[in-house]
């Protein structure tokens, strides 16, 4: 992997998830399959991190927690979406409280589906993710602006 | 008196792996009062049974949490089995003893771990996942799973453990109790563990009872009320106390869920030696009709699934309480009085899950 220039962290939020992806992130991060062999620290400060990665679909309650979240992290960054629900909602896509994937608030780069997310695929997805972050740190460094559109329209509707 | 400030604690923090917010009164470094307030994670799904068939439901309520699916399942299908009067057989009931056993092992190691996080002890919570990875294993070969097995059907379960595969299991285990015991030594022993644990965190045994505490965080306490003891699945023909400490302090509640993990190899042990064969499944028919009450122990106390049928394949009514959601008022109870930099460390004492609390 050449283009593992710089140690990523990663910032984890559970957007209404059952757990279960949490989990398997965290199993990532420990001996078994330990990522932060390659320099990958889950830190807990949105300032600190370049990888957003986001479990769950989005509710009434922490939609707002998550733009805050994404906002706050500095450009370049890539978001990870893992799971099944922050993909669509998944198993519970039909729950009056669930709003559906998270790619209605804020852009997404790598979708890792699965329920749940094993960790060979959620570190398959994280090291996709890394090509990502480091085009967007070269279209940054030319000056190209890499600012994606935010969906406020979902924000603001709230849920039908 | 000093000036009183406050100090919002999540939804998204360093400590804590899932959203809750806390709102923490000061006054200088000591916590007068806390505010809790939920909903970041609550889905809605109690109400999705109108949507689902009942059978179908079961995978639902296995992802009402990710670390205690098992036993969510377990539970939504001995209401159902309940309502419908179906007898499940014999085999069936040893089998999902043996994976309730497993999920409390998984869920105890993986919060001992994040335990010893809080306290900055990263080593020891390393050593505590890399454990857990065994338990997982053979989860997944027994279950097809990880973490969400969906291996509990309503009748029975969806498949078998050959017997050579359950002494496998039981010898790795043997293997496992070995390393489990130098890690609790760790918890139980180390001293300056003891200093951040012990007498932090306070939860008093009658103020336990009264605010309705469940598990660890109610036999810390020095209750001896486990759910294991109604004798559901198969845990009425094995022996087994439920471990009690009377200290009602973070390092009780630590030390309970170290040694309950021991009890539950011994158990698994207990289980293998007296399953009988057997079918392990019967056929469903028909729809469930009329209510039920169904309690059982997840690894963070007991859980009460309600069931509600009106003969169609929908129910009407599911409802859940979970172990978190009532340890959240003692919690509050704890937290008064302590210093801002313990309070992660009483967070974390009741093993908060709050995909479970909220749904």
């Amino acid at each position: 992997m050449t283009y593992l220039s710089k140690s990523p962290w990663l910032l984890h939020y559970n957007a209404s998830s059952c757990n279960g992806c949490d989990i398997e992130i965290l199993a990532c991060l420990t001996p078994m399959y330990d990522v932060e062999r390659f320099g990958i620290i889950n830190t807990g400060n949105p300032k600190h991190a370049d990888i957003f990665v986001v479990t769950g679909s989005i509710n009434e309650e922490n939609k707002d927690v998550l733009v805050n979240l994404y906002e706050q992290i500095p450009d370049p960054k890539v978001v990870v979406a893992i799971g099944i629900c922050a993909a669509s909602g998944g198993v519970f896509r039909e729950c009056y409280n669930v709003m559906g994937g998270i790619d209605k608030l804020i852009p997404v780069d790598v979708y890792v589906p699965g329920c749940a997310a094993r960790p060979e695929s959620i570190i398959d997805g994280i090291v996709k993710s890394l090509g990502i972050l480091e085009e967007k740190r070269t279209a940054m460094v030319k000056g190209i602006p890499v600012k994606p559109e935010m969906n406020t329209a979902v924000r603001e509707a709230g849920t039908e | 008196m000093s000036r009183q400030i406050i100090i919002p604690f999540g939804p998204q923090h360093p400590v804590l792996p899932e959203p809750i917010h806390l709102d923490l009164v000061l006054e200088d470094e000591i916590v007068v009062d806390v505010i809790p307030s939920i909903g970041y994670v609550h889905r809605g799904l109690e109400k999705l049974v109108e949507r689902r068939e009942y059978t179908e439901y079961v995978y639902v309520a296995e992802r009402i949490c990710g670390i205690c699916s098992f036993v969510h399942g377990l539970a939504y299908c001995q209401g159902v089995e309940g309502m419908m009067k179906i007898e499940v057989p014999e085999r069936a009931l040893y089998l999902r003893t043996i994976w309730s056993e497993y999920s409390r092992l998984h869920s105890h190691l993986l919060t001992l771990g994040l335990f010893a996080d809080v306290l900055g002890f990263e080593n020891l919570f390393m050593n505590a996942w890399r454990l857990r990875e065994h338990i997982l294993d053979d989860m997944e070969a027994t279950t097809g799973g990880r973490v969400i097995q969906g291996s509990c059907k309503v009748g029975g379960v969806r498949r078998d453990i050959s017997s050579e595969k359950l002494d496998q299991m039981v010898s790795g285990l043997n293997e496992l109790e070995k390393e489990m015991k130098e890690l609790t030594e760790v918890f139980l022993r180390d001293s300056s563990i003891k200093s951040r644990l012990c007498g932090v965190g306070v939860l008093p045994k009658k103020e336990a009872y009264e605010y309705g505490a469940a598990g660890p965080t109610l036999r810390g306490s020095g209750w001896s009320i486990d759910a294991r003891k109604l004798g559901y699945a198969a845990f009425s023909k094995l022996n087994f106390e439920p471990v009690v400490e009377t200290q009602g302090d973070c390092y009780a509640r630590c030390a309970v869920r170290a040694k309950e993990m021991f009890v539950s190899i011994d158990l698994i042990r207990q289980a293998v030696q007296k399953i009988p064969d057997g079918p392990v499944e019967v056929k469903v028919t028909g729809a469930p009709d009329g209510e039920y009450f169904t309690r059982v122990e997840q690894p963070r106390g007991e859980l009460v699934h309600y069931l509600k049928g009106n003969g169609t394949k929908n129910l009407v009514r599911s409802r859940v309480r979970t172990p978190t959601f009532t340890n959240i008022p003692p919690l509050v109870a704890m937290l008064k009085g302590c210093e801002l930099a313990d309070v992660p460390v009483i967070v974390h004492s009741i093993d908060p899950c709050i995909g479970c609390a909220e749904r």
